[in-house]
C-alpha cells in the first residue's frame, strides 16, 4: 500500500507543553483520515508540521513521498491546507484573494482567474466574490479559505475543523466538498471534535488526547471496542462516585467512564445479561441509582471511553 | 534553491500588488504620508521657525529636505504594521504553505510600502513649493535626493521586518519602533544645527546614520557638498542591510 502521508515519532514542545509526545500516522493515498480529539489534544499542532509550518522536535514524516525536513518545497507544490482560523486576506476581495494565491503558484493572469471563479462558484460564493472579505461571514470565510487551499488541485489536502462555526445546512455542503474531494482522488486530513463528522467523512479514525494516539481503526471498530451497547448510570448521591465506579468496574471488567457531571457514570457492555448484576452489585453495597439506562453506543461514548477520565486503563487495551 | 530567480521576482512583486490593491480599495490608509509632511512643515517652519533661525524662507528651505528624510523613515512604519498583521490574521500561514520563495512575503510588504514612500515625498515637495520652498539645483539632482531618501528607507525597512518577526501585534510594533525613529531624527540636524547641542549628544549625531543622509539630501537639494555625506549615507545602508537582514531571515525561520 502506498502511503500519502507517513508520520513516525511526531514530537513538539512549547516550553513545559508538550503539545505532540510521538505521534505516529499513515493514511493511504485516497482515503480520508479523521484526526479525532478534545481541546489542546494537538491536532492543530500535527496539521501545523504536517503542512510544513512547523519543525517538530523529534520524528519524521513523508507527504507524498517527499521527506519532511528536506523537501518542504516539493511538499508544498502538492498540498492544500485549510487552518482551523481562515487565513485568508480581509482587506482584498474573495476574488483576489484566490487570484493572487493562482499567481503566486505561478498560473497565468487568465487562468488564475478562470480557476478563480470555478472555485468562487464551487464554493457558493460567486456573488461575494468581488467583495471585501472584511464584510464575510464566518461560514463564507472557511469556504474561501478552502477554496484558496484547492487552487493547486492538491494531491493531499489539510483540514484542521474545517465545519467549526458553521451551521447544520453549510455543514452539510462542506462534508459534501470533502466527499466530493475524496472522491477525486485527494487524499484528505481533517481534523475534528466531533465523532459523527469523523463517521460520516473518514475511511480510519485516529483518536488523539494529550498529543498521544490513544485509539485506532475503522468508525465501525471504535464502536464496537466500545461495547454494542452502553450502561448509563446516575447517581443520587455524586460523592459516592468513586466507590460505584469500582463495583461497576468489578463486573463489567471495563473501568466506567465519568462525565463531567458529577454522579454519572457510562460504561460499555455486551448485551443487557450484565445490567441485573450491576444493579444488584450496586444496590448491596447501599449505593442509590437515580437512572438507570441501556442505550446504544454513540461515537461520543466512544470518545469518552478512549480520552475521558478513563482513557489510561483502556490505552493499553485497545492500541 | 527550488524557485527560479525570475519567478522569485515574479512572486515579490504580485505581493507588492496586493498592497498597492489594497490602497485602491481604501485609500485613506494613506492619510498619514499625505496629511503628515504637510503638519510637519507647517509645525517646525511656523511655529518654531521664527524662534531657530533669522528668515522663515532660509528655515522652510532647511526644513523640506528636513522633512523629506523624517517622512521617508516615518513611512516605513507601515512594513512593520502590514507585515505584522498578516502574521496575526494568518495569511501568512497560507503564504508559507505554498511553494513561493521563502523571502517572498518580507520582500513583498517592502516592495508594496514603496508606495507610501513616493506619496509621501510627493505630498511634501508639493506642500513645500506651496509654501515657498525653491530648489537651488537640478530636477536631476531633486530626483537624485528622493531615490537616495527612499533607497535609505528600504534598507531601514529590515529592522521594521525584524520588530514585527518578533513582536506580538502592530501596536507593539509600532511603539518600539517609534522609540527607535524618534532619537535617530531628533538626534540629528533634521530639524536643527547641532552645534547648540551638548558635546555627548554631538558625539552621537556625528555617527548618526539620518544626520548623513540629511547632509547628502541638503547638498542635492541646496547645492551643498554631496560626495561625503553620500558615501556615508550607502555605508549605513549597507551595514544596515547586512546586520538586519540576517536577523530578519533568522527570526522568520524560527518563527516557522
Ligand atoms: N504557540 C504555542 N505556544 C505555547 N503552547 C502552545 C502553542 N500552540 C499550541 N500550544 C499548546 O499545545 C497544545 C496542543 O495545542 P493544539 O492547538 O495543537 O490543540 P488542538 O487539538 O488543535 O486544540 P483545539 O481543538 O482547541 O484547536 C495545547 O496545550 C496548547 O496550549
Ligand atoms: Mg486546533
Amino acid at each position: 500500500m502506498t502511503y500519502a502521508i507517513e508520520a513516525t515519532g511526531l514530537v513538539k514542545r512549547y516550553g513545559d507543553v508538550t503539545a505532540l509526545n510521538g505521534v505516529d500516522l499513515a493514511v493511504p493515498a485516497g482515503s480520508v483520515l479523521g484526526v479525532l480529539g478534545p481541546n489542546g489534544a494537538g491536532k492543530t499542532t500535527a496539521v501545523r508540521i504536517l503542512a510544513t509550518l512547523l519543525r517538530p522536535d523529534a520524528g519524521t514524516a513523508r507527504i507524498g513521498g517527499y521527506d519532511l525536513r528536506r523537501q518542504a518545497h516539493e511538499i508544498r507544490l502538492i498540498i492544500g491546507l485549510a487552518g482551523q482560523y481562515a487565513s485568508v486576506d480581509e482587506d482584498l476581495s474573495g476574488l483576489h484573494n484566490l487570484t493572487m494565491v493562482g499567481r503566486l503558484l505561478g498560473l497565468p493572469r487568465a487562468e488564475a482567474r478562470r480557476r478563480a471563479d470555478d472555485l468562487l462558484a464551487e464554493m457558493d460564493l460567486a456573488d461575494a466574490g468581488g467583495r471585501s472579505v472584511k464584510t464575510y461571514s464566518g461560514g463564507m470565510r472557511r469556504r474561501l479559505d478552502l477554496a484558496a487551499s484547492l487552487v493547486n488541485r492538491p494531491a493531499v489536502l489539510f483540514l484542521d475543523e474545517p465545519t467549526s462555526g458553521l451551521d447544520p445546512a453549510k455543514r452539510n455542503d462542506m462534508w459534501a466538498s470533502i466527499r466530493a474531494l475524496a472522491n477525486q482522488g485527494s487524499t484528505v486530513l481533517l481534523t475534528t471534535q466531533y465523532l459523527e463528522e469523523a463517521d460520516h467523512l473518514a475511511d480510519d479514525i485516529v483518536v488523539i488526547d494529550a498529543g498521544r494516539v490513544v485509539a485506532q481503526g475503522s468508525p465501525g471498530d471504535l464502536k464496537r471496542r466500545a461495547g454494542t451497547q452502553t450502561l448509563d448510570i446516575r447517581l443520587v448521591d455524586p460523592s459516592r462516585t468513586a466507590e460505584a465506579a469500582a463495583l461497576v468496574a468489578a463486573v463489567v471488567g471495563v473501568e466506567p467512564a465519568r462525565h463531567r457531571t458529577a454522579g454519572h457514570l457510562s460504561v460499555p457492555v455486551t448485551g443487557g445479561a450484565l445490567m441485573p448484576a450491576v444493579i444488584r452489585r450496586i444496590d448491596d453495597a447501599g449505593v442509590e441509582v437515580a437512572e438507570l439506562a441501556l442505550r446504544l453506543p454513540s461515537l461520543d461514548d466512544v470518545f469518552l471511553a478512549l480520552t475521558g477520565h478513563t482513557a489510561r486503563t483502556l490505552e493499553g487495551t485497545t492500541t | 534553491m527550488n524557485v527560479t530567480a525570475t519567478q522569485g521576482l515574479r512572486q515579490c512583486l504580485e505581493l507588492s500588488w496586493r498592497c498597492i490593491v489594497k490602497i485602491r480599495r481604501n485609500p485613506l490608509v494613506l492619510a498619514d504620508v499625505l496629511i503628515g509632511p504637510a503638519v510637519f512643515l507647517v509645525l517646525f517652519v511656523y511655529v518654531f521657525g521664527g524662534a531657530i533661525q533669522g528668515s522663515a524662507q532660509d528655515y522652510l528651505d532647511y526644513m523640506v529636505p528636513g522633512v523629506l528624510g523624517l517622512t521617508t523613515l516615518l513611512a516605513t512604519m507601515g512594513v512593520g504594521v502590514s507585515l505584522n498583521t498578516d502574521l496575526e490574521k494568518g495569511v501568512f500561514d497560507r503564504l508559507r504553505s505554498l511553494p513561493i520563495w521563502r523571502a517572498a512575503p518580507l520582500i513583498g510588504a517592502i516592495g508594496g510600502d514603496m508606495v507610501r514612500q513616493v506619496v509621501a515625498i510627493a505630498a511634501l515637495l508639493g506642500f513645500g513649493t506651496l509654501l515657498g520652498f525653491r530648489v537651488r539645483t537640478d530636477a536631476w539632482s531633486v530626483l537624485a535626493a528622493c531615490g537616495l531618501a527612499i533607497a535609505f528607507a528600504l534598507a531601514f525597512s529590515w529592522v521594521w521586518v525584524l520588530l514585527a518577526l518578533v513582536m506580538k501585534d502592530p501596536q507593539s510594533v509600532q511603539g518600539l519602533g517609534a522609540l527607535l525613529i524618534f532619537p535617530l531624527s531628533f538626534a540629528s540636524n533634521i530639524f536643527v544645527d547641532p552645534a547648540t547641542m551638548p558635546g555627548w549628544l554631538q558625539g552621537f549625531v556625528a555617527i548618526n546614520p539620518v544626520r548623513h543622509l540629511m547632509d547628502a539630501i541638503r547638498g542635492l537639494m541646496l547645492d551643498g557638498p554631496v560626495a561625503r555625506p553620500l558615501l556615508w549615507t550607502v555605508l549605513w545602508m549597507a551595514g544596515v542591510v547586512l546586520v538586519f537582514v540576517p536577523l530578519a531571515l533568522a527570526a522568520y525561520r524560527r518563527r516557522a
